[in-house]
């Protein structure tokens, strides 16, 4: 429509008064959106989909339940056990979490609480930064500089004060479970400091300042009112972390030493579930070989999912139920 | 009653040891990015960003291919996972307050978590095996699985930011429905969602593992999305688990590029958001 | 001064001659409203009778009738939750925007029924203008792309720049802003916002303007400046304005309507209703008994 030459007196009624609107632009938008939307059932259903298409040759196969507690993987001879896979991913998320967890809340106590005010910024900063790389080029700082400097240093050194637990016992090649774990702590920090950190700012001001004001210490106030108050955010917080050091793939792979079998040391080489699969499903010789991966898969699917789901429930919780800080 | 003394000591303890975990965190960043620079600045030339891979011991091959192929990828990505991951936060902003709208939240949430290396099986099965072959479109569309839940979840916040008030405005001017969403409410919301996007572009950019089957490598150039590429992430591993020192070395040079990649994409983000928090005074 | 003197020497607007005559009209406009004055008293602009509307099941209307005559202000006052502003948004339907919202009875603009389903409320809403109560400029727009945000939306190209000085002007903004067209719309103050948003609503030249509080979020001098321009605005609008600033109203507008939980309670000349009304319950509301 051609905009008007003359300005109309005002009170008559523009050049779009009379223009007739179709409603087809709503109604198409509002489809198009909601399409949108639904798509991420459909992708979600994708994924269920076809982990459990690409699987199921091998759940048939092998049956459930010697293939879940099978401990062995020869793939030239179609046996496929997925116990040294599972073994290895939850021996390396628990030394990640064992670590990482105190260090993270340590952290976070650091950021909000204890912390000198001007350092605040930039130690927050480098934890962004250290959430941002990439996978792979920690893998690669694990393999040349952390493994020689756990070869060399660290594990003769706990193995010459701990050698008489298993845990510590065995050649120290400087690859293997303690390798891994160390390096999934170093990813997951980020994770599980960010969101402590979030959770802390949940407690209530009064709480704390009620502490102080009896004449307790700043650590004792937050020993007292702030962690306990705290305790199920951080759980929860503990529980993304772990989730997410499950379902790390190179950097592991590139310290694990990749050996699909189960050694009680930690310092022994070992593998993880997302591991195995990065390694052999290029070449995967056969479908039952690409089905157990898949299968693998699919295994890691569910701990992550479940995992996430609680850690999503726990983490509602403390910031819904409780009542917000004044100002 | 314990003393003050030893409470005093205690609590500078708890400091200190806060403190140091402050430093255990610190000190692998510090690390890794000194050796990233200096292991890999060495490498760097013009050469390096433009040349295909040389075979081991020969001098002068780069990581051009897989530069090339990493753009390839995220374009691929992003063309898929823009219109989707977009659309799903729209809608979760506008009609997402109903029993359709929690579910809908809540798979998001979930699929947010899936291990990047599980995204890739489920790429595998839909693109790369019906094509019976690896490509770079199956790399991309892996990567798309990965970027479309953060994308949903930040357009849907910051749809949500925009004021109910803007939204009247426009209505009460005669302007239909659905272009006072997409006119008004997406343009208001948009500085914010560029932000969303060049963030999911950098974490897409870093991922490796979904690659290693459905994009797998490449040794020379590619521009077909239909054929496997190289990337700069599965370079990076290739070249870090062989067994030559010449191939270690171009590693930690590779990952300098990629690191630069990442951060400028982080960085124009960071410097986005500012600008938009400082023009809305 | 009690605010029966204060109506009886401000409500008349032919006190105001120091006013720049407004310009003449080039052209005529494609609907000319009746010009002369009998038939203005016989052809109103709105014709309201047996309103009804309900948030879900809470009856927020109830039985309103009234008749607004063109180019005057009629004034909605009332203690909060009376329903004026309800009232109000049922004149451009924008009550539909909030779900379980319904309005029965008949909407007369110049004889048409505005509730029928023939008429589609995005039309009926570019005749029937409206002004919130806290200014709401679009915050990624210039002050020109705001003031022709309601064209250009709908899709009318082409530089609007003509319109846009006369909205602006219409508007008692143009001045202040002629040389800052292009700079962000948010860098003006609160008042000069919300004269933008009256320029924005007059661009797409509605024959009603709705202003829902307009001054309420504003300072004294700003207050000040709309309602000028309110008086302003009447020669060429039909003005319906809801106030809970009983001031205001009675500085502003030519008749007024007294709403109380949802009825309408007495309409009629302003002078009147402040001064002489016919209910109890009106006199008690403007006297300060209640509200």
């Amino acid at each position: 429509m051609p905009p008007p030459t003359e300005i109309a007196v005002v009170g008559g009624g523009g050049p779009l008064a009379r223009a007739r609107v179709s409603p087809w632009g709503d109604r198409a938008w509002g489809l198009g959106v909601s399409v949108l939307g639904a798509s991420i059932l459909v992708v979600a259903g994708l994924i269920l989909a076809e982990l459990s298409g690409v699987s199921v040759v091998a759940w048939r196969k092998l049956g459930l339940l010697p293939f879940l507690f099978g401990t062995d993987w020869d793939p030239v001879q179609d046996r496929f056990g997925a116990l040294p896979f599972i073994y290895g991913t939850v021996v390396t998320s628990l030394i990640a979490i064992l670590v990482a967890v105190p260090v993270s809340v340590g952290l976070a106590l650091f950021l909000s609480e204890m912390g000198p005010k001007p350092l605040k910024r930039p130690v927050g900063f480098a934890i962004e930064v250290l959430a941002a790389i990439p996978s792979v080029i920690f893998g690669l700082w694990g393999l040349f500089v952390m493994v020689p400097w756990l070869r060399g240093t660290v594990e003769p050194a706990l193995q010459v004060a701990f050698g008489f637990l298993p845990l510590f016992q065995g050649p120290t090649i400087g690859l293997g479970y303690l390798a891994a774990g160390l390096i999934l702590a170093v990813m997951i920090l980020p994770t599980i400091a960010s969101v402590t950190l979030e959770v802390l700012k949940t407690v209530p001001l009064p709480l704390k300042e009620g502490a102080l004001a009896l004449g307790a210490t700043r650590w004792e106030a937050i020993r007292m009112s702030v962690l306990p108050y705290a305790r199920p955010g951080i759980v929860g917080a503990a529980l993304l972390g772990l989730g997410r050091a499950l379902g790390e793939t190179m950097a592991v792979t590139m310290v694990i030493g990749n050996s699909p079998e189960i050694h009680a040391s930690l310092f022994a080489p070992g593998y993880s579930l997302p591991a195995v699969i990065a390694n052999e499903f290029a070449e995967a010789t056969g479908d039952v070989h690409i089905g157990a991966l898949a299968a693998l898969g699919l295994v890691l699917f569910g701990i992550t999912v479940l995992l996430n789901a609680l850690a999503q429930l726990l983490i509602r919780a403390v910031n819904r139920g409780m009542p917000r800080r004044a100002a | 009653m314990r003393s003050l003394g030893w409470r005093r000591f205690v609590n500078r303890f708890w400091t200190v040891a806060s403190a140091a975990g402050v430093v255990a965190a610190l000190v692998p960043l510090a690390s890794l990015l000194w050796l990233v620079v200096s292991h890999g600045a060495a490498g760097l030339s013009l050469g390096f960003f433009t040349n295909l891979p040389a075979p081991v011991g020969e001098t002068g091959g780069g990581v051009g291919n897989g530069i090339l192929g990493t753009l390839l990828l995220v374009a691929l990505a992003s063309v898929i996972a823009l219109p989707v991951g977009i659309g799903a936060g729209v809608f979760l902003a506008e009609k997402g307050n109903g029993r359709a709208g929690d579910v809908i939240r809540f798979v998001t949430e979930v699929l947010s978590g899936v291990p990047s290396i599980v995204i890739g099986i489920v790429a595998y099965g839909l693109v790369v095996a019906p094509m019976k072959r690896f490509s770079a479109l199956a790399g991309g569309f892996a990567l798309a699985l990965l970027m479309v839940p953060t994308l949903a979840r930040s357009t849907e916040e910051f749809v949500r930011l925009v004021p109910g008030a803007l939204r009247e405005a426009s209505l009460a001017l005669g302007v239909p429905k659905w272009k006072t969403s997409l006119l008004v409410i997406l343009r208001t919301a948009a500085g914010g969602i560029i932000t969303a996007v060049l963030l999911a572009v950098a974490r897409a950019a870093g991922e490796t593992a979904p690659l290693l089957f459905t994009a797998l490598n490449n040794q020379y150039w590619n521009f077909r999305a239909d054929q496997p590429t190289a990337s700069l992430t599965v370079q990076i591993f290739n070249y870090a688990i062989s067994p030559y020192e010449d191939w270690h070395n171009k590693a930690w040079t590779a990952a300098l590029v990629l690191l630069l990649l990442v951060g400028l994409l982080n960085l124009l983000a960071r410097l986005l958001s500012r600008n938009r928090m400082e023009g809305a005074r | 001064m009690t605010l029966a003197q204060d109506v009886a020497t401000r409500v008349a607007p032919q006190h105001r001659d120091e006013r720049p005559a407004p310009p003449k009209p080039t052209v005529a406009p494609p609907n000319p409203p009746s010009r002369s004055g009998a038939a203005d008293e016989e052809q109103p602009k709105l014709r309201i009778s047996g309103l009804n509307a309900w948030y879900g099941q809470n009856h927020a209307l109830r039985d309103v009738s009234l008749v607004v005559p063109p180019r005057s202000v009629m004034a909605a006052i009332g203690p909060s939750g009376c329903g004026k502003s309800t009232f109000l948004r049922c004149l451009n339907r924008m009550h539909e925007l909030v779900p379980g919202a319904r309005a029965e009875g008949t909407l007369l603009l110049d004889g048409e029924d505005l509730l029928s389903r023939q008429v589609d409320p995005v039309v009926l809403r570019r005749r029937v203008g409206m002004v919130f109560q806290r200014p709401n400029p679009f915050p990624t727009m210039s002050v020109r792309e705001n003031v022709a945000a309601g064209l250009r939306l709908n899709g009318l190209r082409g530089s609007h720049d003509e319109i846009v000085e006369h909205a602006l002007r219409k508007a008692a903004l143009w001045d202040e802003v002629k040389d800052r067209l292009d700079a962000s719309a948010i860098g003006l103050s609160g008042g000069q916002q919300q004269r933008l948003c009256i320029a924005r609503a007059l661009a797409v030249q509605p024959e009603v303007l709705l202003m829902d509080e307009p001054a309420s979020a504003l300072d004294p001098i700003a207050t000040a400046k709309v309602e000028d321009l309110i008086h302003e605005l009447k020669e060429n609008y039909t003005i319906v304005i809801v106030t809970h600033n009983m001031q205001q109203a009675a500085r502003v507008s030519d008749q007024t309507a007294f709403f109380y939980m949802g009825e309408l309670v007495e309409v009629g000349p302003t002078e009147k209703i402040f001064t002489n009304p016919d209910k109890a319950q009106t006199n008690d509301y403007v006297t300060g008994k209640f509200g």
